[in-house]
């Protein structure tokens, strides 16, 4: 079955990740910007990890027609630095208009922190100003329920926020009605151990439906399974779903959501050209 | 009644023979690592946030009430709303600490 996987950091993984993905049925990934699991040491860092994200992986996607897309930002766990903070925000606006750039993300909260909310406001406002689409980082473990109500909470204040224009991801049971109910769209992150399972986000569908929830993967440098949707579809089949409601989460759902960005598409195999 | 009742597919019976298997392993696992605390070179950490986190949801999960999940998440879960005035560590532990 073809899927996109909305959320996977392909600047930690390996060409071979890319081919695997390919051949299980992925058309096209979007990756946000992210921690590197250590703080870069400047604004120059994040320029280099800009220029990957909008140039070096576009075209290591595209040798196993895999489209890639990007969100563009400071993460929340280097937005103690109120300082870099402001110099990335500087720099973010040339890379707006590239032709795989979809948006602002992924921005949140990590330890829920002063700096941390003001940061994630800052993106806000960046967003605003050029239309873009949001995609939120929200905290892991305990801190991820008083992460999420810090987010819903302060979008829900902003009257320039257009709730389906903003993914909330990294939902789990506790978390995932908040943002539903606030008009948001949420991701459920397959994860081995810190997020949710393949058969835990089977139970959140079962029990909340298919509206506005996508699937992904959110493989990085940490032990992670690039390969999570497929875990997923396979999951949904094995709780006799049918093909028609496996396919609106791993593929449709996540088209009506990106496809708000002009930018976005999916490959065009059926009209591919015989070489 | 059970909330999301009639959500799930499949039958009970259905459910048990398509996964018990791997969720007896599960609970296996899950005693195994008791027994591991009992009979550890020192006995140090009976009041450890972790430990007594996951001693509050094994109870949940037999006390015959529903939304087990969200009930155990909570348990896990810091429940203030105030902010960090300050970043204190970088990474999350697993579990809320009410004493650091």
């Amino acid at each position: 079955m073809e899927y996109i996987d909305l959320h996977a950091h392909m600047v930690s993984r390996t060409t071979d990740d890319y081919r695997a993905m390919a051949m299980s049925g992925c058309v096209a990934v979007t990756e946000p910007a992210f921690w590197a699991g250590y703080d870069r040491p400047g604004v120059e860092a994040f320029v280099d990890y800009f220029n990957r994200l909008t140039d070096f992986e576009p075209k290591r996607a595209a040798q196993y027609g895999i489209a890639h897309f990007t969100w563009m930002c400071l993460n929340p766990k280097e937005a103690e630095d109120r300082e870099l903070t402001r110099r990335v925000l500087e720099v973010i606006p040339r890379y707006l208009d590239l032709p795989n750039v979809l948006g602002i993300g992924e921005i949140g909260l990590n330890r829920v922190t002063r700096n941390e909310l003001a940061g994630f406001k800052d993106h806000v406002d960046l967003a605003m100003e050029h239309e873009q689409l949001i995609h939120i980082h929200t905290p892991h473990l305990e801190d991820k329920w008083k992460g999420t109500k810090a987010i819903v909470d302060t979008l829900a204040a902003d009257a320039r926020i257009e709730p389906h224009r903003v993914m909330v991801d990294h939902a789990e049971e506790h978390t995932v009605d908040m943002i539903l109910d606030a008009g948001f769209w949420t991701g459920l992150t397959l994860y081995p151990v810190t997020k949710v399972s393949p058969a835990r986000a089977v139970d959140i569908l079962e029990t909340r439906g298919p509206e506005r929830i996508c699937v992904a993967a959110a493989c990085d440098w940490g032990e992670s399974r690039p390969l999570a949707v497929p875990e997923f579809i396979l999951e949904m089949r094995r709780r006799g779903h049918p093909d028609s409601l496996i396919r609106r989460v791993v593929y449709e759902n996540p088209i009506e959501f990106l496809g708000q960005s002009p930018k976005f598409g999916v490959p065009d195999r059926e009209h591919a050209a015989a070489v | 009644m059970a909330a999301h009742a009639g959500t799930s597919p499949l039958s009970q019976r259905e459910l048990i023979a398509e996964y018990f298997m791997e969720h007896r392993v599960q609970v296996l696992e899950l005693a195994a690592f008791l027994d591991r605390l009992d009979r550890a070179r020192e006995l140090d950490a009976a009041g450890d946030f972790r430990l007594r986190s996951i001693r509050e949801a094994l109870a949940v999960l037999v006390d015959g009430g529903g939304d087990r999940v969200e009930r155990v998440q909570m348990i896990f879960s810091d429940p203030r709303s105030e902010l960090l005035e300050e970043l204190d560590q970088k990474s999350a532990k697993g579990a809320y600490d009410p004493e650091a």
